[in-house]
């Protein structure tokens, strides 16, 4: 039961990454693409929240008494790598749009056949 | 005891909702639940001792990405396929499920290999504890003055790394408006586009 509370989160994290990765390769919607993206990059942003959480620790933040915290350090780096991550998902978004322009599809297999029948 | 258990039922949530989205083909819903999981996530960033990180994920997670997806699926929706379809996902011809499967698995057998001796959940004695965090924990308050360790690490001991983040927003920002800001061709008007004749 130990050996189970103490991987449960990694996991569970292995799992998310999994499913994101499969709905990358195998949807052919850009949209869904990304959303797999997303969930890829959430699930790796809880395996390193995870590797930081101390049992019976207080949140990093200091109080009078309180003499066991959390690890801040991957707090700080998830906190920089979820922006960077929006930043990332609106450039991607903004692609899909100009994508629609160009070939009027957001079907990859549609995109693929037109870029070869020219 | 009840952390852990909130713990599990969230994690076990996401997962449900993750498997959903793979599975449904509505866009509008799929969208909808990647915001419900973006919340949840914030919420078990809560449990798990982070709220700044759950500040940042709910607002700019939940809140920030839902709505650009949003104005994506509003931009690209076909109108072709009757009002119904406007937002259905069309079935993937060329991809069969048995490659990727394989990929997925193999790749997934291989990661839980390598929790085998990860140090436990929550384990105080980790190796991630031990060095760099107890300086941050230990001298926050003289080195800078400020209670919340992770602002101090962010603008203070990191403050270049900071710096960093937001030349890639910066850049990320100037890279959307050059794709999609400026001339903006009404749909129906004739683009210079190779094959973009049929959106009528």
């Amino acid at each position: 039961m130990d050996f189970f509370i103490d991987h449960y989160n990694y996991w569970v994290v292995i799992f998310l990454m999994m499913v994101g990765l499969y709905t990358v390769i195998s949807r052919g919607n850009l949209i869904k693409k990304i959303i797999g993206l997303n969930i890829f990059q959430v699930s790796v942003f809880f395996l390193y929240i995870s590797v930081g959480t101390v049992e019976g620790g207080a949140a990093p933040i200091l109080t009078d008494g309180i003499e066991l915290y959390s690890n801040p350090l991957p707090h700080v780096l998830i906190l920089t790598a979820i922006v960077v991550g929006v930043a990332m998902t609106a450039l991607a978004l903004a692609l899909v749009v100009r994508i629609k322009e160009s070939y009027g599809t957001i079907e990859e297999d549609e995109i693929h056949e037109l870029d070869h029948s020219l | 005891m009840i952390d852990i258990l909130i713990n599990v039922t969230l994690l076990a949530f996401l997962a449900i909702t993750s498997v959903a989205i793979l599975r449904m083909t509505n866009l509008f819903a799929i969208v909808m639940l990647y915001g419900i999981f973006s919340l949840l996530s914030a919420g078990l960033f809560v449990v798990m001792d982070a709220p700044d990180v759950a500040f940042t994920e709910a607002a700019v997670g939940a809140g920030i990405s839902t709505v650009l997806m949003l104005a994506t699926l509003a931009l690209t929706r076909s109108r072709k396929r009757g009002h119904e379809g406007d937002y259905e996902e069309k079935p993937s011809r060329a991809h069969r499920p048995w490659l990727p499967l394989a990929v997925v698995g193999i790749t997934g057998t291989a990661l839980v290999y390598g929790t085998w001796d990860i140090p436990g959940f929550g384990d105080p004695n980790a190796p991630a504890q031990t060095h760099v965090a107890r300086y941050y924990i230990e001298n926050t308050m003289s080195d800078t003055g400020v209670p919340n360790m992770v602002t101090a690490v962010l603008a203070s001991y990191r403050g270049f790394d900071t710096l960093g983040e937001v030349a890639v927003v910066f850049t990320a920002g100037v890279a959307v408006l050059l794709l999609i800001g400026g001339r903006r061709p009404k749909s129906g008007a004739k683009v210079k586009s190779e094959g973009g004749e049929d959106e009528a």
